[in-house]
């Protein structure tokens, strides 16, 4: 890992529990980290939230995308929640997503993705 | 087009049913799981792993499916295969004329009977059914061209009762922003998440967008109620409607009531479109709810004699 992707996991992995994706979409999401999501869910959670709002695959866990949905309304990006996020790029873990974010390398989309998010 | 797109785009009452899963026996094995509704539905769902546990491939039973002259609708999970993988199941599935794409995330690994398998999720739902569109379009998701361009009609699923209730309908616009052009919902045991979505979705302007179709189930005891209430990811069932079969003296008819009544509710709620089917057993329960229902059979509401559910 590069110094700077060392300097963004010390950062971010004790407060939002960074997996290190490299393709960082936590402001879009309510601050709550979606690959903390056992399905690495990016785009809304899954229809096997449990009534009590904990998830699924892991009961002591509250759904990240409850957490989502609630907080998203409190930040500045509030609407980019409905945003359409595209596949993660598999080659981007474990590299900066700071890096990745002013090269806009984690802009890049599949050639053939055509969504407007 | 689809038999399931031409009913949907002509506005006829739509049903759906799910296919038992198929584990050996041959056509006549997947026939004789469709052939007591044969006659009422628009098409059937080949399921893929359901609750996670290995069963004959949608794309295997999809073919099997046609073969016999029911059309099939192919269900695609992310749980078990990466973008390659599912892109390709999806070529395959055109190549065969199949049309009708079902595109869910999948209950997880741990919910089957191999929580040790690795699970994949390399695409959710939503970049599915987006992928699904551009290959619909002439493209792989690689920008690679297909041509020509698959056919392909297709759908997703939504789980109204599920946290967090009020993103729901907010999920099924980013489905249908994606391709999405049919809707079969979570099996519902109870009315109130079902109306609120419906409400909501009709206001947006969704129900005009997707044809939306609540799912029935069919069960016949206090006991797989309970069961599918403790150990079926997202689905609840009110402890009333448990404990109303306990009580009732013939349990499995009250079962069947209360499926009939569900169903007959859910077809009123505004913006519904027609009925998704699910039944645990090979009887001729989604056949006798359709006949106590008066819902025409299928070449019935293609004729015209489709009789609205609306009393007067």
């Amino acid at each position: 890992m590069r110094p700077i992707a060392v300097l963004e996991a010390a950062v971010k992995k004790p407060v939002w529990g960074c997996q290190m994706c490299g393709q960082c979409v936590l402001h879009s999401t309510g601050m709550t980290c979606p690959m903390n999501c056992p399905k690495t869910l990016r785009n809304g959670p899954c229809g096997g939230v449990r009534p009590d709002g904990h998830c699924e695959v892991k009961p002591e866990m509250r759904c990240v995308w409850v957490k989502a949905v609630e907080r998203a309304p409190k930040t500045p990006w509030a609407h980019e929640i409905d945003d359409i996020r595209q596949p993660v790029d598999n080659r981007l873990w474990g590299t900066s997503s700071w890096v990745n974010y002013f090269t806009k390398r984690d802009k890049v989309a599949p050639k053939g993705w055509r969504v407007e998010a | 087009m689809s038999r399931l797109e031409d009913a949907i785009a002509a506005g006829r009452f739509v049903l759906t049913a799910e296919l038992l899963t198929v584990n050996a026996g041959g056509l006549d094995a997947v026939h004789e799981r469709f052939a007591p509704y044969e006659e009422y539905v628009d098409a059937v769902n080949a399921t893929d792993n359901t609750a996670a546990h290995a069963h004959a491939s949608p794309l295997a039973v999809a073919i099997a499916l046609q073969q016999l002259g029911m059309e099939p609708v192919m269900q695609l999970v992310c749980r078990d295969r990466n973008r390659l993988a599912l892109e390709a199941e999806l070529a395959g599935a055109a190549l065969h004329g199949i049309e009708n794409i079902c595109c869910l995330t999948g209950d997880d690994v741990t919910a089957g009977d191999e929580p040790e398998a690795r699970r994949v999720f390399d695409l959710d739902s939503i970049q599915l059914i987006a992928t699904a569109n551009a290959m619909r379009n002439g493209r792989y998701l690689s920008g690679r061209k297909i041509d020509p361009a698959p056919r392909l009609f297709i759908g997703a699923v939504e789980n109204p009762q599920a946290p967090p209730v009020g993103h729901r309908v907010d999920r099924a616009r980013k489905k249908v922003r994606a391709g999405a052009r049919f809707l079969q919902l979570q099996v519902l045991f109870e009315l109130g998440p079902l109306e609120r979505f419906m409400a909501e979705a009709v206001a947006t302007g969704l129900a005009e967008q997707a044809a939306i179709l609540p799912s029935i189930c069919l069960v016949r005891t206090a006991k797989s109620l309970r069961y599918i209430d403790e150990h079926v990811p997202g689905i609840s069932v009110p402890p009333a409607v448990i404990e109303r079969v306990e009580r009732a003296a013939d349990p499995e008819a009250e079962c069947f009531e209360i499926g009939c009544e569900l169903a007959d509710a859910a077809r009123r709620i505004p913006g519904v479109r027609g009925l998704h089917l699910i039944s645990f057993r090979r009887e001729a329960g989604i056949a006798r709810l359709c006949g106590r229902l008066g819902i025409p059979t299928r070449e019935e509401r293609e004729l015209g004699g489709d009789r609205p559910p609306v009393v007067v």
